[in-house]
């Protein structure tokens, strides 16, 4: 009976165990109730008593070793395993992932809400409007009387019964001063409606019509609040520049050129080479108009401007072609998405 | 309005070069709209005479020509039609250059020596014409030099300048009003050309009466007998009017064209002899009609206001005159007209015919009414000098009582002040008032700063508010010189309502779905309108653009079918898309606008991935987006078999709450799809309101005891609405039941062809107590029990 030798053959026999299997037959076969060092600690009793701590000591280590490295062995052979198990779950990981369909909102859309963005931060509210209007709302209200020759730049599409589709979000000026006393500040998006189409022209587009009311409302706070909104939409610090032009409803009224958002001013085929974008219409709002839906133009003044939506949609994510965004093409509005 | 730089400039000539001067009148709210080469300099070309024209012996094209330069003669080809004895044309001699620097050399045309070139307008830079050579008229003497006979009037160096002038500016649509302008903007004084009045020669007058006195305050007319129209126009004359952007067409056209860009007062020619006595400024009668001189045979409405004759109408007042009374070729006897007739007149009689001409688009906008004496002088001056002829005397007609109103306006410093939100000293506003020519009746001072009590001249009827000065102040003062300020607000916090989603959080729920929003026309095709909503007659444009966008849309899906049509055929052969926007309703003459959203979707469910196959979108992935819209909203909406032409009968719904129908959702009906040509869609469509609520969100607590879950499988009658058996479970389990789903649904062997098999599982769950197995027992038993009652369902 050598202690010696079964340790060294359990040892063995552990370290060449493949699985957890045959590593639990050398436990057993060693350590069990009936394993080889069990049978020699159920011997000690035929031992001297002089003679059997010592031995006792001695299984009792060689059950403690071999109890290590079955452990050891344990460990080993379960990290083995796991490592298995993992390499057989890999997956190749630069395969397309479950992506759910995402849409996107349309550009112009997109281009709408963040001029909404910027003006109700600053307290405008968003007043939606119809779009087929009377004659009243969309000329007469805004001091276009029937005959006036600025009719004429408007295209109008008409119904025969005094109804037409609007041409402007301006009608809107006029459903809120009616609907609303001073201070008033509102944007009013919406679609619009002239007939004209070609590169440059839909017959459908969209504006942004801006209208504040207000005690001592100025051409100078005019040009703050439209110089401010068009760095904030391009955001960039563009040169803004206000050229007296003509719009029934307002007076004075101006056009507004910015800086060509493409080469900032210096000149490109986004801007014809004059280094300016003409953006937007604005002005004091008429005395006419503010009489009309009786506002007192000794108390309250006020501004309106109007702009197209489709115009600064295409400058703000470089679109070229206007019919684009009247196109619906997925591989278009993906883009956007 | 077109005009030419050069003549401008010889009215007044501020220091400034070209470009600068564009700009001006850009910044000054006078938009240059394009500019083009009006005229180029050359040089070593006279005006020679063509002796003979002989045909070229090897070309057919070509002739031989020998041309005097007034000293000596010359042998020239040319290709041109009109080369012929006797024609004054423009000889360029060997050593002339050209515009653009092109050098005429002594040349070999087919063999025959060619000493010098004969050229068209075209060539020399001085029009467009390129049809022949230059036609020019007797008086100039053979040999002199072109450029300088050219020069000396207008520069060669010139530019023609295209002007988008807005309606308010009507004072500018001339030389005189631009020139009068460029000297407001410059401080300069202007030269105008002295108009002298030119005597009558004879008592020959046309007599006028005006019916019409409020459209026409003001009519002259002048009888000039013996004008002799075989004299041309004049080279000076037809370059500055070809400079202007006008033809030369004959020499009184030519002067009342002249007289029209030079002043902006429209003017008429009649033809004396073929106007029966008596001239008539009226209204038009029922059954005037008139032969215009565009050929155009119009009716007159009564809305028109006309020059007639004792026969009739002669011309359309303001627009366009008469074929007959027109001046022709064998005219002997002229009558002038040059009127004053009131905007409003004139305003909309040009559109109603379809006709636009420079006298109407001036009278539109409104001409100086003490203007006509001056202009009939310079056209009589005009007239007389090129065609020779008797004049008679001036007859006016004038109605004073009828002229435009010039008002005295009050302008307050103050208001001045606050309304462009700058302190504008008294000084400046005195110095734009004189620079406008603007006649100050009375200024005094007051607590509040300077009044100015103004009065616009006659050229500016467009003042008439304080405002109007304010706008005239600004414009001079400079718009880039107001600051820019923020506007002081006082603005309430924003409404938040609870009970609302807002646009953009709907569209964004699409957008999470997979939807691309799209925006499609709301005129649409009446074909397709008609295809997907029989039931509604649209809304008609009078004027559409083109027969596919005639009527407004009663429904989204024509746009959505369509997007998904054209997507198809550019190989987008799957996709969603989505559109909120109006439909438009008519109904008993009240018109409804009404929001809607809508959806398509075609093709596959998803897009093609290695971890699945292909299957096609069906109605429960169209109704499964309708529902969790409808959920997000928290509303209740139930689902019944809809009835509707453009839908497929068995594979579409009606989506109501309570009531309330609030869409419809599902496959377009196969004859629609033919009908439209588009492959299989289905589509969605709902009120925007329902789905915008928001149903306020409560808590409820989560019950602390377990769960458990029930399967049951019954047999109905194929046609028992699924609905309806969830909705019996629900009442007969009560509160206990935390959920159903309905997970399967079989058709099929082993049970008869007229029924289905439901499997229904059951979550059941109690707030106060751990259920027993005898509790839950009851409840699904409960539940068979009201199915079989029900719906004669049988446990399978």
């Amino acid at each position: 009976m050598d202690i010696e030798d079964i340790l060294q053959r359990g040892q063995q026999q552990a370290a060449k165990a493949e699985d957890l299997r045959e590593l639990d037959d050398v436990r057993v076969e060693f350590l069990g109730k009936k394993g080889e060092l069990t049978a020699l600690l159920k011997q000690l009793g035929t031992l001297d008593a002089a003679e059997r701590p010592k031995a006792g000591a001695l299984i009792n280590q060689a059950k403690v070793a071999l109890q290590q490295d079955i452990e050891q062995r344990k460990e080993h052979l379960q990290r083995q395993a796991l490592a298995q198990t993992l390499a057989s779950d890999t997956v190749d990981v630069t395969l397309p992932g479950r992506q759910p369909a995402h849409g996107g909102l349309h550009p112009v859309t997109q281009a709408m809400y963040r001029i909404e963005d910027i003006f109700t931060g600053a307290g405008y509210r968003v007043v939606a409007g119809r779009e087929i209007e009377n004659d009243y709302y969309n000329f007469a209200a805004l001091n276009i009387p029937s005959h006036h020759p600025a009719r004429a730049m408007h295209d109008t599409f008409y119904f025969g019964d005094g109804t037409l589709l609007r041409t402007h979000t301006s009608p809107s000026q006029v459903h809120t001063m009616e609907q609303q006393a001073p201070p008033i500040r509102v944007i009013c998006p919406g679609r619009v409606y002239r007939r004209d189409s070609d590169l440059t022209h839909s017959p459908m587009f969209h504006q942004v019509e801006g209208l504040v009311v207000d005690e001592g409302i100025s051409f100078a706070d005019l040009k703050g609040t439209v110089t401010d909104f068009l760095q904030r939409f391009f955001e960039k610090d563009l040169k803004v520049q206000f050229r007296p032009s003509y719009f029934p409803f307002t007076e004075p009224s101006a056009e507004v050129d910015v800086h060509c958002v493409h080469c900032i001013g210096k000149g490109c085929r986004v801007c014809s080479n004059t280094g300016w974008l003409e953006v937007m219409g604005c002005g004091l709002v008429h005395p006419n108009v503010l009489n009309m839906s009786g506002i007192d133009t000794e108390v309250h003044s006020g501004f309106a401007f109007g702009f197209g939506v489709d115009r600064l949609a295409m400058l703000l994510f470089e679109v070229d072609d206007l019919r684009l965004f009247f196109d619906n093409d997925m591989r278009f509005l993906q883009q956007f998405a | 309005m077109k005009f030419s730089e050069a003549w401008l400039r010889q009215w007044v000539n501020p220091e400034l070069e070209r470009d600068a001067l564009l700009q001006q009148l850009t910044m000054a709210g006078l938009e240059v709209d394009g500019v083009e080469s009006a005229a180029k300099p050359f040089s070593g070309v006279v005006v020679g005479r063509i002796e003979t024209a002989e045909q070229h012996p090897d070309a057919d094209k070509l002739r031989v020509c020998k041309v005097n330069d007034g000293s000596e003669t010359f042998q020239v080809v040319c290709g041109a039609p009109n080369a012929r004895p006797g024609l004054q044309t423009a000889f360029a001699k060997v050593g002339a250059v050209l515009p653009d620097n092109f050098k005429i050399k002594k040349a070999k045309l087919r063999g025959v020596e060619s000493f010098g070139m004969l050229c068209s307008a075209d060539e020399l830079g001085l029009g467009d014409d390129h049809s022949g050579i230059m036609e020019l008229g007797q008086h100039l003497a053979v040999g002199s030099d072109l450029a300088q006979t050219v020069g000396a009037e207008l520069p060669l160096d010139d530019i023609t300048v295209d002007l988008d002038l807005t309606p308010n500016r009507g004072d500018c649509l001339s030389i005189k009003g631009l020139a009068r302008e460029v000297g407001v903007l410059n401080n300069l004084a202007v030269s105008y050309p002295v108009i002298e009045p030119v005597a009558s020669a004879s008592e020959r007058v046309m007599p006028i009466t005006v019916a019409a006195k409020a459209q026409c305050p003001r009519y002259l007319g002048r009888v000039i007998e013996g004008v002799d129209l075989s004299r041309p126009t004049p080279l000076w004359m037809s370059e500055r009017l070809r400079r202007c952007g006008l033809r030369s067409i004959d020499p009184v056209v030519d002067v009342t064209n002249y007289v029209l860009i030079e002043q902006g007062q429209p003017m008429h020619a009649f033809d004396l002899n073929r106007l029966a006595q008596g001239i008539n400024v009226r209204m038009a009668e029922v059954g005037d009609k008139l032969t215009l001189l565009d050929g155009q045979d119009v009716e007159l409405d009564a809305e028109t206001l006309v020059i007639a004759d004792a026969a009739g109408p002669v011309a359309i007042a303001g627009v366009m005159g008469g074929k007959h009374s027109g001046v022709q070729e064998n005219t002997q006897d002229l009558l002038l007209e040059c009127a004053f007739f009131a905007p409003l007149a004139i305003a909309g009689t040009a559109r109603r015919y379809g006709l636009h001409t420079d006298a109407s688009h001036r009278y539109e906008r409104g001409v100086d009414a003490e203007l006509q004496n001056a202009a009939l002088q310079r056209a009589t001056r005009l007239l007389l000098d090129i065609v020779g002829g008797v004049p008679g005397p001036i007859v006016e007609a004038l109605s004073a009582d009828d002229l435009p109103i010039t008002q005295v306006v009050t302008l307050r410093q103050s208001r001045l002040q606050s309304a462009l939100g700058v302190d504008i000293d008294a000084n400046t506003v005195d110095q734009a008032m004189t620079r406008l020519d603007f006649d100050v009746r009375e200024r005094k001072d007051t607590d509040a700063g300077v009044e100015w009590q103004v009065l616009a001249p006659s050229h500016r009827f467009d003042i008439a508010l304080e405002a109007d000065l304010i706008e005239e102040v600004c414009r001079i003062y400079g718009y880039n010189n107001i600051p820019s300020t923020v506007p002081v607000a006082r603005p309430a916090l924003a409404e938040v309502p609870l009970a609302e989603h807002s646009e953009v959080q709907l569209k964004q729920q699409l957008v999470r779905l997979g939807f691309n929003e799209v925006i499609t026309y709301s005129f649409v095709d009446p074909q397709w309108q008609q295809a997907f909503d029989p039931s509604h007659a649209p809304l008609q444009l009078l004027n559409p653009m083109s027969s596919e966008q005639s009527v407004m849309r009663t429904t989204l899906l024509p746009g959505l079918v369509q997007v998904a049509k054209n997507n198809s055929l550019r190989q987008q052969t799957s996709g969603r898309a989505f559109e909120t926007g109006l439909v438009f309703l008519p109904a008993d003459g009240e018109l409804v606008q009404r929001a809607m959203i809508g959806g398509v979707m075609w093709g596959d469910r998803e897009a093609e991935g290695w971890y699945q196959s292909d299957s096609p979108v069906d109605f429960f992935d169209a109704k499964g987006v309708v529902e969790a819209l409808c959920d997000w909203a928290g509303q209740r909406v139930t689902f019944r078999p809809l009835i509707d032409e453009a839908f497929h009968p068995g594979q579409s719904a009606e989506i109501s709450i309570g009531d309330q129908v609030i869409g419809r959702v599902g496959l377009v009906h196969p004859h629609v799809q033919k009908l439209v040509d588009v492959s299989p869609a289905f589509v969605f469509e709902l009120r925007s309101d329902a789905v915008l609520a928001k149903a306020p969100r409560r808590h409820q607590s989560i019950s602390k005891f377990p769960q458990v879950r029930r399967d049951l499988a019954v047999v109905v009658q194929r046609d028992v609405p699924a609905a309806s058996v969830l909705e019996t479970v629900r009442d007969a389990v009560g509160e206990k039941l935390v959920d159903v789903r309905l997970f399967d649904v079989y058709q099929g062997e082993g049970i008869d062809s007229n029924e289905k098999s439901l499997a229904l599982g059951l979550t059941l769950q109690s707030q106060t107590t751990t259920l027993s197995e005898e509790e839950i027992n009851a409840l699904a038993d409960a539940a068979l029990q009201a199915m079989q009652l029900k719906h004669s369902a049988r446990q399978r």
